[in-house]
């Protein structure tokens, strides 16, 4: 053999070693939600271009947390990405449990990332999650119904007008409720919707100094508000009723109003599962004219737990699923109403998505929610249905298993509201905020 | 007419056992139905019984999506290995329990059943770091010896009910005969409690299958069994019911269908020594 020969084939090796030892099998933990599975078919794209492939563990969203908490807070090194949300990113972050993503290639283009999602998912300046996708909740509506009423639904609705086509929409002998709303217990679930709702009536959960504010009119106001609308036009039971039940009724034609996830848009206006595809219309969440509106704002977004072995794998596949590129493969092959939303600015200047019907209305919600400034009174904490505090997930459980008990009749409003407040104070005592 | 009474009796009876029977298996005939639906039909108000346009739709979903084989290995695997560990652990337990107990027996079989009465979550901490340290997060060799630990008390207690009904003279008859402790326990007393050992096994396999604390929080992606398949189809956005009970469906299916042809082994080992 000839030294070139010897020297061609030593190179070829090395490079082939090279491209073995880098190749890395990455764990990722997921939630069960439409986007995340179709990035799983995906996948297949993200091995033929870096060599590394993907083992996914997919969670419920409970099951999910509770697990990655898990892991992450004993260092246990099962996953080397994880989904996490807007509330565990700054905690985690704060803690140094996470890789900061302050280093991503520059073709990646980080700044085309939503503000709001970068502001929710940092710490410190810091971003320490990409998010996968964004949403924020919106008015979803049957304009026949609507029509029938002889009302007009408004671009940016107020509460009032709300609760008076809900009542008007109401026809309880053909099984039609004028609005559907989260009432269930969980910080994620009917808890998420009031926390929200209650910053358009001027309430939050904690002033400057972390006392608790349930004693307040404003948080009075709402959950009365709330209450009364839904016994005159909501459904039977609907202190139990979460996102997948009002999905349920909105989409058997139940329901007249829905005010929820923007994800929702694509469920509802999808022919094979909605009986009312074709009739629905989108408006921004309700205000009370106090300069709040009672929209969210969340992502699951994808982050690296700090010690894993294989970061810089880690990091390509995140540079991957949270880029344009991904936006436009999923584009390609299952359309643009299926691409993950509400994360990159680009995507809502792209024309083609433009056309989608609740794309504006998505983007127009993300944008009214400000995470570090959601309420009307200044508070001390950072999260628009949620305050961005370790304590605050048990908290709101708790507190909102009471508010169920009041819309399901159990005890007054005024009685929920006196739990909450010695709920939240004794919490926040024995944690040293007080 | 006294005739006419008992057959009326037994009619009653026979149509009592049937509804009950039924009731009980409804949960699991529905989720079977909703499996061959489509998504629509699946939340349809009033809900669809039998006519349907049926469909393989949710199957062909889930096994594109999931890779059940490993998933089912690792239920097979965890569940018999616990369960086998837990007999050979338990029989001479129960053994000394049974035939050469001292005063604290009933005490320690009763703290033995009261460590079941301690949430799980209360370990978890401790288990995930034990399991880090020794390198078996993720692995099922961690998930036999834990739930054999869990239902240890179950097994033992079963055993030691089923052995007190076994004539003392007749082990001493076999030690008279020269048989050793260890051939007392294996020639003579185990085949004479086959019974009850065989309905203590299949309740154990059917516990261990069934857990889903541990296997959810020990295991990522190597190690889950079908507890995890399931939960991978739950979702709290999304209404995805037909695809999880497709799901459910054929994880409970292998479990079924043991129960199904050991279904006498199991009443006879459980009515064991009830009537005398």
């Amino acid at each position: 053999m000839s030294l070139k020969n010897t020297l061609c084939a030593a190179v070829a090796a090395s490079f082939l070693s090279a491209g073995v030892a880098s190749a890395d099998k990455l764990t990722i933990a997921t939630v069960n939600n439409g986007d995340m599975i179709r990035m799983q078919g995906m996948t297949e794209d993200f091995t033929k271009k870096t060599g590394h492939t993907v083992e996914w563990v997919t969670l419920e969203e409970n099951v999910l947390r509770q697990r990655v908490t898990t892991d992450i807070t004993t260092k246990g090194g099962a996953f080397d990405i994880m989904t996490i949300g807007m509330y565990e990113t700054p905690i985690w972050g704060k803690n140094k449990w996470l890789v900061p993503l302050d280093d991503l290639s520059e073709g990646y283009n980080a700044a085309d990332i939503l503000p709001a999602m970068s502001g929710g998912l940092s710490y410190d300046g810091t971003l320490y999650a990409a998010p996968f996708y964004g949403e924020s909740s919106m008015i979803m509506y049957r304009k026949d119904l609507m029509e029938k009423a002889g009302m007009e639904m408004p671009k940016s609705p107020s509460w009032s007008f709300i609760a008076r086509a809900a009542r008007k929409m109401t026809d309880r002998d053909a099984d039609i409720n004028g609005i559907c709303l989260r009432g269930k217990a969980g910080w994620g679930e009917g808890g998420a919707f009031i926390t929200a709702m209650s910053n358009s009536f001027g309430a939050r959960w904690f002033d400057e100094k972390w006392n608790a504010q349930f004693d307040t009119r404003e948080w009075s106001d709402t959950l009365n508000f709330y209450k009364n609308m839904m016994d005159d036009a909501g459904p039977k039971g609907f202190a139990t009723n979460g996102f997948n039940e009002n999905l349920s009724l909105f989409q058997q034609g139940k329901c007249g109003m829905w005010i929820d996830a923007t994800v929702a848009a694509s469920f509802v206006t999808n022919p094979k599962d909605s009986k009312v595809a074709d009739k629905v219309g989108f408006a921004l969440a309700p205000d009370n004219g106090m300069g709040r509106r009672s929209n969210w704002l969340w992502a699951w977004a994808l982050a690296i737990p700090a010690g894993t072995q294989k970061e810089a794998a880690a990091k390509q596949f995140i540079e991957w699923a949270t880029s344009t590129d991904y936006i436009e493969l999923v584009a390609a092959k299952e359309g643009w109403a299926n691409v993950p939303p509400g994360a990159r600015t680009s995507l809502y200047e792209n024309e083609n998505y433009k056309k989608v019907p609740f794309a504006q209305m998505t983007l127009d919600s993300i944008l009214s929610a400000n995470p570090k400034a959601s309420t009307v009174d200044p508070s001390p904490y950072v999260g628009v249905q949620f305050a961005a505090i370790p304590e605050f997930a048990g908290i709101a459980t708790e507190v909102s298993q009471e508010f169920s008990a009041a819309y399901a009749g159990k005890q007054t409003i005024a009685e929920a509201l006196a739990k909450a407040q010695t709920i939240t104070n004794d919490a926040m005592e024995a944690a040293g905020y007080k | 007419m006294a005739r006419a009474v008992t057959n009326q009796r037994k009619a009653m009876n026979t149509f009592f056992a049937w509804a009950l029977g039924l009731l009980i298996f409804f949960p699991i005939l529905w989720t079977i139905l909703t499996s061959f639906k489509t998504e629509a039909q699946a939340i349809s108000d009033p809900p669809i019984f039998f006519f349907f346009d049926w469909t393989l739709e949710n199957y062909k979903a889930v096994l594109e999506r999931s890779d059940y084989a490993k998933f089912l290995w690792n239920s097979i695997f965890i569940a018999g290995g616990s369960t086998l560990l837990g007999i050979i652990i338990a029989v001479p337990a129960a053994w000394s329990m049974a035939f050469v107990p001292s005063k604290r027996t009933k005490d320690i079989l009763l703290w033995m059943l009261s460590t079941k009465m301690l949430p799980a979550v209360g370990v978890l901490y401790p288990i995930y770091l034990i399991c880090i340290e020794l390198g078996v997060l993720d692995s099922r060799i961690a998930l036999v010896f834990i739930l054999m630990l869990i239902n240890l008390p179950i097994i033992v207690w079963m055993l030691y009910t089923y052995f007190k009904e076994i004539p003392v003279d007749i082990l001493e008859a076999a030690r008279m005969d020269g048989a050793s402790l260890r051939d007392e326990i294996i020639h003579v007393l185990t085949p004479m409690a086959i019974p009850g050992i065989a309905s203590t096994v299949l309740l154990n396999v059917i516990l261990a299958w069934n857990e889903a604390f541990w296997t959810l929080n020990l295991t990522a992606a190597d190690a889950a069994p079908l507890t995890a398949f399931i939960a991978s189809y739950s979702s709290p956005e999304g209404l995805f019911f037909a695809k999880l009970s497709a799901a459910s469906t054929m994880a409970i299916a292998p479990i079924l269908i043991m129960g199904w042809f050991s279904q006498k082994q199991l009443v006879r080992g459980l009515t064991f020594g009830a009537v005398k």
